[in-house]
């Protein structure tokens, strides 16, 4: 039985594993993998002490600090069930390893969000994909589209300028939701064109993308292009399926959290993108996380031999 | 100009200051050196630089034939990692990006002989008595990619039968198309299995065995 078990492999999740481990806690951190979303990353100018990091070298620095306290790790397998026992928690992964702790932090983070368009799902992998930073380069030669109006898809447009022959932006809103300074180096692309107030109805193709199929938001002419990849950042949504019916959400299904990290569930807790603390930040991750370990801490002790 | 930078390189001795037993960087290029080539060559003499438990052999793919047929070279560059015998590691491309900390684990792990597997996985190997091929197709900037690579090394290491190469996608483009990769890392199995994604250790030996029983 641990103290605390930790759900997530990001900023929360290491940084509350770096504070549970200075208490002493007696503490397992289980994540499909170390990083989270920082590994997506290529450049981070806003988080305090650094002035330019990739999320790569950060993760590895957060990683490193979390290896110099004892604290156990199931990384490779995410979590699927999460159950309240009489005075602890079980956890199982995907894998079917089991953990109990006294405690529970979940820091889950989130994953992106899909279209829910006909051939999305059957297309991923061949041709739709989630992760810019990963694919792109597979993209030589080829025509993409990219789905989404934040900084998200204008960066992946960005990492996809020196390597696609075209590419349609796409996106549902009226205007970008992007930083200005992004906008700004797509505007003076030739082989950008852009779609404000589009979405996308199917994704075609037998083996591999072939075309995009979209139309107008308020109704109109149907468009189609050839295509051979289609970029889907179109925001994320929270990995909290595995404990729905145990904690309060949101209507975004956002775990719902106090000042002090804390659910509605007595001995459970949890801190960064998974909750519903807004502004999704790797400096607020790290410091929602922090908390979390603080708390958890504090209710062990009042609850100390209740086990 | 260097590759790797003074930070990179005393990160590397740290890191390789556990190595035990030698461990040998067997390299395949030609005389006329294509840019991924001179690259990859660059890289692993600097590498092989940093610690004396590490020798670079260089061997020309028109050249040297029987050691490129003994170590079944296909396509350079490539680059086997041997240690107390030739595991069947590969590297098709130039390890660099994610791959680099996946080489350096890859070198230790060689040179310690230990192989990070779970007991049931351990077990399952044993069924193998056939060539078993893995190919995982990577991008240097994909950071889920040395993970897949880890493991199906790992899988060489334990496992006579298995031959277990990393293949950049980016530097073989035509393999690229020929096994449709649009997403990686993207492993193929004997030609017949394939999976995208870096699936955990469990499924993806499930993968190796659907593959050892297919042949059968």
């Amino acid at each position: 039985m641990y103290d605390l078990a930790i759900i997530g492999g990001g900023p929360a999740a290491l940084s509350c594993a770096v504070y549970a481990g200075r208490k002493r806690l007696d503490t397992v951190l289980i994540t499909k993998e170390i990083g989270g979303h920082l590994l997506l990353t290529s450049g981070i100018e806003n988080y305090l002490g650094f002035e330019s990091i990739t999320g790569a070298e950060l993760a590895d620095k957060f990683a490193k600090q979390m290896a110099q306290y004892d604290i156990d790790e199931i990384i490779g397998e995410k979590v699927v069930e999460l159950t309240k026992q009489d005075g602890f928690f079980r956890i199982r992964t995907e894998g079917d390893q089991t953990s109990e702790a006294r405690v529970v932090v979940l820091a889950s983070g989130k994953r992106s969000r899909t279209l829910n368009v006909p051939g999305e799902r059957e297309l991923t992998g061949r041709g739709v994909a989630y992760c810019a930073t990963c694919d792109a380069p597979l993209f030589a030669g080829r025509k993409v589209a990219v789905i989404g109006g934040g900084n998200s898809a204008f960066e992946a447009v960005i990492d996809l300028l020196p390597i696609a022959t075209e590419i349609f932006l796409i996106d549902i809103a009226p205007h970008w939701f992007a930083d200005q300074i992004l906008i700004e180096q797509i505007e003076v692309s030739p082989k950008v064109k852009s779609f404000q107030q589009h979405r996308v109805i199917e994704i075609r193709g037998e083996r591999r993308v072939s075309e995009i199929v979209i139309e107008p938001a308020e109704g109109g002419e149907i468009k189609q292009f050839e295509v051979q990849g289609v970029f889907v950042e179109i925001g994320l949504v929270p990995n909290s399926e595995f404990v729905e019916g145990l904690v309060k959400m949101n209507q975004y299904q956002e775990i719902i959290v106090d000042c002090h990290a804390r659910t509605n569930v007595p001995g459970l807790f949890a801190a960064g993108d998974v909750t519903d603390v807004p502004e999704k930040q790797v400096i607020i991750s790290a410091g929602e996380g922090a908390k979390a370990a603080l708390s958890a801490y504090r209710y062990l002790i009042r609850h100390k031999g209740q086990v | 100009m260097a590759i790797l930078s003074e930070h990179e390189r005393e990160h590397i001795v740290e890191t390789l200051g556990e190595l035990e037993r030698n461990v040998k960087l067997i390299f395949f290029t030609q005389d006329f050196e294509c840019e991924s080539c001179r690259q990859s060559h660059e890289l692993l003499k600097e590498l092989a630089d940093l610690s004396d438990k590490m020798s670079l052999q260089v061997y020309d793919f028109k050249e040297d034939k029987e050691i490129v047929e003994r170590y079944r070279i296909d396509k350079i560059p490539a680059l086997a990692v041997e240690g107390e015998k030739d595991y069947g590691i590969r590297y098709f491309g130039t390890p660099t990006g994610y791959e680099f900390a996946a080489l350096l684990e890859n070198i230790l792990a060689v040179s310690t002989g230990t192989v990070e597997l779970s007991d049931e996985t351990m077990e399952e190997l044993q069924e193998i008595d056939s060539l078993i091929h893995i190919q995982v197709f990577v991008t240097q900037t994909c950071p889920y990619c040395p993970r897949a690579v880890r493991i199906a090394h790992k899988l060489a290491q334990a496992n006579d039968w298995i031959q277990a190469d990393m293949v950049s996608a980016t530097e073989f483009p035509h393999l690229a198309n020929k096994y449709d990769v649009f997403s990686v890392p993207k492993v193929i199995i004997n030609e017949g299995i394939e999976f995208e994604g870096a699936l955990p250790e469990r499924h993806f030996v499930q993968h190796v065995l659907m593959a050892a029983s297919s042949r059968t």
